[in-house]
C-alpha cells in the first residue's frame, strides 16, 4: 500500500512536470456522442491553427453537455437538440443539420408511405405490410428510446405522443436502428439519412423512403427541401473565456464545412 | 509437483453413464467452440483487411474512418497499467486476507466477501458515473486515464479477488502446518508456499480481470474519455480501444471496418498480455518447485 | 504461539485492502443514493410500482416491467451457461488431453476480452436476424439471453475449471481405490468437492450478467412490457439506463439513479440467495470436502 501511495505520489509529480512544460490553454467540450467525432475533427484542426490551445473532446450525451458547462466542468457543450424551455440560461449557436428519414428494409416492396401511414403503423393500427399492399409480413416497429432528440422529431412531424407508439424494438443510436431494420424483413424505423446513405452505399440491406414525395438525401436536407432535420447545437454559458470564443467562430465558420460534410452532417449557410 | 491426470490412474470407461458424461461434455465444448468461433473469425475476417503495420503507428483521421490507431494503443496500455498496479498488490492482499485471515471472524468475511459479489454486478456504466464524480471530481483528477484505471480497478477487483481466494484456499491444509511445524513465519510460508501452489488460480483471476479491464467501454467514457491525442501523462484524458470500438460501431458512419480492425489488435493485445501473464506465473511456480 | 512483527504487518496489511475493497461498495451505494434522492421526494417510491407505464417525459415511472425483465433475461442465461460451462470445466480437467484442452482454455481466455459492444454488434447482425426469421421481431428475450450466456461462460469456465482442479489428488485416487467409475467420481466427489469454488464462479457470472448493459442493449429489443414469451423484446434496468442516462434530466435522471440502486438491492438479494444455496449441499460432500467450515483453510 505504502508503496502504491510512493508511485501515485511519483506519478502526480511527472504529470505536474510535464503540464509545466506545455503551458497551452485548455478548452474542455463535453456532450452529445452523436456530435463527438465531428467536434474531434474540428478541434484538430483547430489546434493545427492555435498551437496555443489544447482542445478535450469528450463524449457523454447531451445531458452530460448541458450540465457540464452549467457546472463550469466544461467550456463548450455539445447538444444534438433544439433549446428547451428551461434551458435560456445557456447559449444556443446552431452547428449543422442532420435529416432523420424512413428506413424499411430492402427487400420490402413498398415504395413510398405518406405521414397518415405512417402514424398509423407506429401507433399500432396497421400491422400487416399487406395492408398497404406490400408483401404479406408483420410490422416490426423500430422506435428510438425516450429522450433522444431523434424520436422528438420525429414525435413532433407526426404530432405523436411517445405513450401512443407500439414498438417492438427500441433503440438507441443510429447504427443500432440500421442493423436492426437490416436484420429483420417487416421491420421500419427512422434514422439519420447521413448514416442511412452510408450504409447503403456500404451495401446494408435497407432503404430510404422519401417523405411527401421529397426523396430522403442529404442533398434535399441542403437545400432545406427535406421536411423531418434536426439541427445540432454547441452552447456554452453567459460568459465566454477568450479561447472558447476562438473555437466558437471557428467551427462555425465556413472552414470546417468539408469536415461537416465529412461526418454526413449538413453544414449551415449563414 | 507433477499433476497426475486422473486418466492415468483411473483407467477403465465401461460403464454407460461415463460414455454418456464424456460424450456431453464433449458436445458442450465443441457447441461453445463453434459459437466462440463464429464470433472470433467474424472478428478475423472483417477486420484483417485493414491491417497493416501503418495501422498501428498512426494516428487517426477523419474521427477513426482511415487513419490508424497508434494513440489509441498508448492510451489503453496505459490505463491497464494503472488498474494492474492497484489491481494486483490490493487484490492479492484482499484474497489472503479472505482465505487465511478471516477465520476468526467470519461474519467480517462474509461481509466483504457479499460486497465483492455485488460489486460484480453493478452495471459498468454505474461505475462510470461514480469514478466521474469521484476520481474526476472529488480528487480532481480529471478526465484522465489515471481516473479511468482507478475506476477500472473498482470493477475488475472482486473478480480478480474472488477468484485469487479461491485459488489460495484450496492450498491443502496440511502445507500450512507443515511449515507452521517447522517454524516458517506467516510472511515465508505466504510467498514461498501458498502463493506459488496457488499460481495458477491466481493466474486465472489476473486473466479475467485483464480481460474485464481490456473490454470495458462504458465506465471510460465518462472517466478517462474520448480524447484521440497521444497522451503526455497519466493525466491527459485518452481512449481505449474498445472506447474507439463503441464509437465507430455506433457514433461514425462508415466506421465499421476500422471497428473490426480495432477488435482484431484488441484481441491481439489481449493473446500478447495473457501469454506473457502464464509465463510469468509458470516461472514463478517453477523456481519454488526446484 | 509467537508471531514476529512482519507477521503483524503483513496481516494488517491486508485487513487494510479488504477493508478499502468492501468500501467501494459503500461508496457506490452513497454516490447512487445522493443521486437518486429526488426520485424519493419528487416522484416517491410509489410510482415507480404504482404508475401505468414507463414515460418519463410524461411522469410516468413504472420500473417493474424493467425489473422483470433483468430478472428474466439473467436467468434463462444463468441456465443455459451454468450446466455448459461446467460440462466444459469438466472436459478441461478430465477428458481434454493436452493440446485440444490448452487451445479450448485459450479461446475462453480469449472472449474474457471481448468488448460487450463487439458481442452486442455481432448478436445483433448474426443472432438477431436468425432468429427475426424464425419468429419476429427477433430482438427479444431469447436473444439477449443466448448472448448473454455466451459472454458470462468464460467467467464460469476457468472458475470452475480451477474449482475442479483444485480437489485434492489423493480424493481422486482413493475415488480409484474404490474401482468408481468416472461418472461416479465426479458428480460425488469431485463436483461436490469443488461446489464452492463453483458457486462462487456462478454468483460472479450472475453478477456479471444482471450487470450487463450493452450487449442486453443492443439485442433485447429494449420495449418496456412484461413479456409473454421468450420471443418477445425486454428491457432491463441497466440497458434502461444506459438508453436514457445520455438524455435524461432532472426527475428522469433521479429515477435512473434510483433504478441503479435498486439493481444493487436486486444483485445483493441474489447474493445472499445464492449464499443459502451454497450452504445447502449434499450430506456426504459435506463430509469430505476439503472447504468445510471445520477445515477452513488458514494460518494455523
Amino acid at each position: 500500500m505504502l508503496r502504491l501511495i510512493f508511485c501515485l505520489n511519483l506519478v502526480w509529480l511527472l504529470a505536474g512536470c510535464d503540464a509545466a512544460d506545455h503551458a497551452r490553454e485548455k478548452l474542455v467540450i463535453t456532450g452529445s456522442s452523436t456530435i463527438a467525432p465531428l467536434i474531434a475533427d474540428i478541434a484538430r484542426r483547430f489546434e493545427s491553427q492555435h498551437a496555443e490551445y489544447q482542445v478535450d473532446v469528450q463524449s457523454g450525451g447531451s445531458s452530460r453537455g448541458i450540465a457540464d458547462v452549467r457546472r463550469g466542468v466544461a467550456h463548450i457543450g455539445m447538444v444534438s437538440r433544439g433549446p428547451d424551455s428551461d434551458e435560456q440560461d445557456l447559449q444556443w449557436y446552431a452547428l449543422a443539420r442532420d435529416g432523420i428519414g424512413m428506413i424499411i428494409h430492402q427487400q420490402n416492396t413498398i415504395a413510398a408511405l405518406n405521414a397518415a401511414q405512417i402514424a398509423d403503423i407506429f401507433t399500432g393500427r396497421i400491422m400487416d405490410w399487406q395492408t398497404l399492399g406490400g408483401p404479406a409480413q408483420k410490422i416490426t416497429v423500430v422506435n428510438k428510446a425516450e429522450g433522444r432528440s431523434t424520436l422528438e422529431v420525429f414525435l413532433k412531424f407526426f404530432a405523436l405522443k411517445n405513450s401512443t407508439i407500439k414498438p417492438q424494438v427500441i433503440i438507441g443510436e443510429n447504427q443500432q436502428g440500421i442493423k436492426t431494420v437490416a436484420g429483420n424483413i417487416g421491420a421500419i424505423g427512422y434514422v439519420s439519412i447521413g448514416s442511412a446513405e452510408v450504409a447503403i452505399a456500404e451495401g446494408t440491406a435497407i432503404k430510404l423512403l422519401p417523405m411527401n414525395g421529397v426523396a430522403a438525401s442529404v442533398d434535399n436536407v441542403r437545400n432545406g427541401s427535406f421536411p423531418i432535420a434536426r439541427t445540432l447545437h454547441l452552447i456554452t454559458g453567459a460568459k465566454l473565456t477568450a479561447a472558447a470564443r476562438i473555437f466558437l467562430d471557428f467551427a462555425l465558420s465556413p472552414a470546417v464545412h468539408d469536415l461537416i460534410e465529412a461526418q454526413y452532417f449538413v453544414p449551415l449557410q449563414r | 509437483m507433477p499433476r497426475q491426470y486422473p486418466h492415468e490412474v483411473i483407467k477403465h470407461m465401461h460403464t454407460f453413464r461415463d460414455r454418456l458424461i464424456a460424450w456431453i461434455s464433449a458436445a458442450s465444448v465443441l457447441l461453445i467452440t463453434l459459437l466462440f468461433l463464429w464470433l472470433v473469425l467474424d472478428i478475423f475476417f472483417k477486420g484483417f483487411a485493414g491491417l497493416h503495420w501503418s495501422f498501428l503507428t498512426s494516428a487517426p483521421l477523419n474521427a477513426g474512418r482511415a487513419g490508424g490507431i497508434a494513440p489509441v494503443i498508448v492510451s489503453t496500455l496505459l490505463i491497464l497499467g494503472v488498474c494492474m498496479l492497484v489491481c494486483v498488490p490490493a487484490g492479492l492482499a484482499t484474497a489472503i486476507h479472505l482465505s487465511e485471515y478471516t477465520v476468526r471472524n467470519p461474519a467480517a468475511a462474509r461481509l466483504i466477501r457479499r460486497s465483492l459479489d455485488t460489486l460484480a454486478g453493478v452495471p459498468s456504466i454505474v461505475f462510470g458515473l461514480f469514478g466521474a464524480s469521484v476520481f474526476c471530481d472529488l480528487l480532481g483528477l480529471g478526465y484522465s486515464i489515471l481516473s479511468g484505471g482507478l475506476t477500472l480497478a473498482c470493477m475488475v477487483l472482486p473478480f480478480m479477488i474472488r477468484a485469487g481466494e479461491e485459488s489460495l484456499r484450496s492450498v491443502p491444509q496440511e502445507y500450512r502446518l507443515g511449515a507452521s511445524a517447522l517454524g516458517f513465519s506467516q510472511y515465508s510460508v505466504l510467498t514461498g508456499i501458498l502463493i506459488p501452489v496457488a499460481m495458477p488460480g491466481l493466474s486465472i483471476g489476473l486473466i479475467l480481470g485483464i480481460g474485464r479491464a481490456l473490454a470495458e467501454t462504458a465506465a471510460l467514457i465518462f472517466t478517462s474519455g474520448y480524447v484521440l491525442r497521444m497522451p503526455e501523462s497519466l493525466l491527459d484524458s485518452g481512449r481505449t480501444l474498445s472506447v474507439h470500438i463503441y464509437d465507430l460501431a455506433m457514433n461514425v458512419s462508415g466506421g465499421e471496418a476500422n471497428g473490426y480492425t480495432s477488435a482484431l489488435v484488441l484481441i491481439a493485445i489481449l493473446v500478447m498480455i495473457n501469454t506473457g501473464a502464464r509465463i510469468l506465473t509458470q516461472r514463478i511456480v517453477h523456481e519454488v518447485h526446484i | 504461539m509467537s508471531r514476529s512483527s512482519a507477521d503483524l504487518a503483513l496481516r494488517r496489511l491486508t485487513l487494510v485492502c479488504a477493508l478499502s475493497v468492501a468500501c467501494i461498495l459503500g461508496l457506490i451505494t452513497v454516490f447512487l443514493t445522493l443521486a437518486s434522492l429526488p426520485a424519493f421526494t419528487d416522484i416517491g417510491i410509489v410510482a415507480f410500482v404504482r404508475d401505468l407505464a414507463w414515460y418519463p417525459r410524461e411522469n410516468m415511472f413504472n420500473l417493474v416491467p424493467m425489473i422483470a425483465g433483468s430478472l428474466i433475461v439473467t436467468a434463462i442465461a444463468l441456465l443455459m451457461a451454468t450446466p455448459l460451462g461446467i460440462a466444459a470445466a469438466i472436459f478441461l480437467s478430465y477428458y481434454a488431453q493436452g493440446f485440444v484442452g490448452a487451445s479450448f482454455q485459450r479461446l475462453v481466455e480469449l472472449l474474457t476480452g471481448i468488448p460487450s459492444v463487439v458481442f452486442g454488434f455481432w448478436g445483433l447482425v448474426a443472432i438477431v436476424p436468425l432468429l427475426a426469421a424464425w419468429h419476429a421481431p427477433g430482438a427479444s428475450v431469447l436473444a439477449a439471453a443466448l448472448v448473454l450466456a455466451l459472454m458470462i461462460l468464460p467467467t464460469i469456465i476457468l472458475m470452475s475449471h480451477t474449482a475442479i482442479t483444485a480437489v485434492p489428488e489423493s480424493y481422486r485416487h482413493a475415488a480409484a481405490a474404490l474401482s468408481l467409475d468416472r461418472f461416479a467420481m465426479i458428480f460425488h466427489i469431485v463436483l461436490p468437492a469443488a461446489f464452492s469454488g463453483i458457486i462462487t464462479a456462478v454468483l460472479l457470472a450472475l453478477g456479471r450478467a444482471i450487470g450487463e448493459t450493452m450487449v442486453v442493449l443492443m439485442v433485447a429489443g429494449n420495449v418496456v412490457k412484461l413479456p409473454s414469451s421468450v420471443f418477445d423484446p425486454v428491457r432491463t434496468l441497466t440497458a434502461n439506463i444506459a438508453l436514457e442516462m445520455a438524455y435524461a434530466r432532472d426527475d428522469h435522471r433521479a429515477a435512473l439513479f434510483f433504478s441503479g440502486l435498486l439493481l444493487l438491492a436486486l444483485v445483493t438479494l441474489l447474493v445472499f440467495i445464492g449464499e443459502r444455496f451454497s450452504s445447502v449441499r449434499p450430506e456426504h460432500a459435506t463430509a469430505i470436502s476439503p472447504r468445510s467450515d471445520q477445515t477452513h483453510a488458514h494460518f494455523p
